[in-house]
């Protein structure tokens, strides 16, 4: 599976998803790393351009809630809705049903197993409906 | 695998220069799911009107850590400028214990950034996954396919080390050997490998002391071997210094003719490696082998006579 893992806006900490970024790894997908500081533009077009399957978004800002959806937004735009859009970092559980209706099927919290983000890369490719444009109502409720 | 009916809407429309098109023919190709004598067979025009009288594929390969990246990515802005659409193709390695892989060379491209250039460059990362010995071939069709629909110039970025990397140079119009400063001594210079196969050499990081005196050596070793001397060019991604220099020369970048044979050598084993891998007798001849049933020798023999 092709897997963009990306941070979005200007925040500076990667530790999560250079760890996200490994275990995807390990577990035999190809993972393209977008370094630091990317707008949610260039995001989109390197998700477009390397034809990946899933989009990891990393964020320990606080700026989720104005980052996430314009990826979402802009990837709908491009006419990249089967893309499985996943989220990460420093969010509050009552942030989260915003952007899962933005089209986001799961965020992960500091504290997740691993191995459960795993279990939902493979859940997610069963789901016929799980793109960030295809309105699918599933997602994924994390542990943390 | 092999042999899923050609989506004739998506490859008109890569043609067209869609970029999501063109990214997801590029999977198919890589997947093998499509091959490239598919496409040619319904779009045989586009194959017919390349513009052969300059190189169309380069490859860059070096040392992993000389600022092969960072040397591209000023490469990519210079050629930008001139309107050039360029192609780049990065290469990282795939882990042989579980086939995953970390593409992380986009982190170093920044010409891509810039609005007024993004349009003319299109990244894309490949692993050389399982297969090692076949990801040149099909980097190979993934080149061709780009050229065709307007790609003016591609450049393969390889990983750095291994025989699968000379390879992947070797499928390339033009082979770029970038070095760096205190990477040995005239010695290492001597020893022969990559070096003979390059059309220029980019001795990168000028910078730092050394680089120099590391060019004269490469000079001096290539002066006293046959055949022309290709173009030997210091240059430093971080002060902007030979860049310029380095852009122009590669643009007119000529054959030295000196790695026809070399390149040849290895573009034939890249594809007898790809007729062993593709043989539907390899998983049997693998079983039988490790059984004992079976020795080498004759497993070279049916090999052979596929």
């Amino acid at each position: 599976m092709r897997i963009v893992v990306a941070k979005p806006g200007l925040d500076g900490h990667d530790r999560g998803a250079k760890v996200v970024a490994r275990i995807l790894r390990d577990a035999g997908h190809e993972v393209i790393y977008t370094g630091l500081r990317r707008t949610a533009q260039q995001i989109v077009e390197t998700v477009r351009d390397e034809d990946a399957r899933f989009l990891g978004l990393s964020s320990l800002s606080g700026a989720h809630n104005h980052l996430f959806p314009k990826v979402c937004e802009l990837l709908v735009n491009e006419g990249l809705d089967d893309v499985i859009v996943f989220g990460g970092g420093i969010i509050p559980f009552e942030d989260r049903d915003v952007l899962f209706s933005c089209g986001i099927k799961a965020i992960f919290g500091p504290g997740t197993p691993t191995a459960e983000i795993l279990d939902f890369i493979v859940k997610a490719c069963e789901i016929s409906d799980a793109g960030v444009g295809q309105n699918g109502e599933w997602y994924w409720e994390s542990s943390a | 695998m092999r042999g899923e009916s050609l989506d004739l809407k998506l490859v008109s429309d890569a043609i067209n220069g869609d970029r999501r098109s063109i990214a997801r023919v590029l999977s198919s190709l890589e997947n093998r799911s499509v091959s490239l004598n598919q496409i040619k067979a319904q779009f045989p025009l586009i194959f017919t009107e390349l513009d052969t009288s300059s190189w169309s594929s380069i490859a860059i390969t070096g040392a992993p850590g000389v600022g092969k990246s960072c040397l591209i990515d000023k490469i990519l802005i210079n050629w930008s400028s001139k309107g050039i659409k360029t192609a780049l193709l990065a290469i990282d390695p795939s882990s042989p214990r579980t086939g995953g892989a970390l593409l992380g060379d986009r982190v170093r491209i920044t010409a891509i950034d810039d609005e007024q250039y993004k349009d003319l460059i299109y990244i894309r990362s490949i692993a050389t996954r399982k297969s090692s010995g076949s990801a040149p071939l099909i980097v190979s069709d993934m080149v061709e396919f780009l050229s065709a629909i307007g790609w003016q110039r591609v450049i393969i970025e390889t990983v750095g080390s291994g025989q699968s990397e000379v390879r992947c140079a070797a499928i390339t119009d033009r082979i770029v050997v970038v070095e760096g400063p205190a990477r040995g001594d005239g010695v290492q210079a001597e020893k022969a490998g990559l070096l003979e196969l390059a059309d220029a050499v980019i001795v990168n990081k000028s910078d730092i002391s050394g680089a120099s005196q590391h060019a004269s050596e490469i000079k001096e070793s290539f002066e006293l071997g046959l055949g022309q001397t290709p173009p030997i060019i210091l240059t430093s991604a971080i002060s902007g210094e030979g860049i310029e220099v380095a852009s122009s020369v590669l643009l007119e970048l000529e054959d030295t003719g000196r790695s026809k044979r070399a390149k040849w050598r290895e573009r034939l084993l890249a594809e007898y490696e790809r007729k062993i891998l593709e043989s539907d007798k390899l998983e049997d001849i693998l079983e039988n082998l490790a059984i004992g049933s079976m020795s080498i020798e004759d497993a070279l023999k049916i090999l052979g006579d596929d």
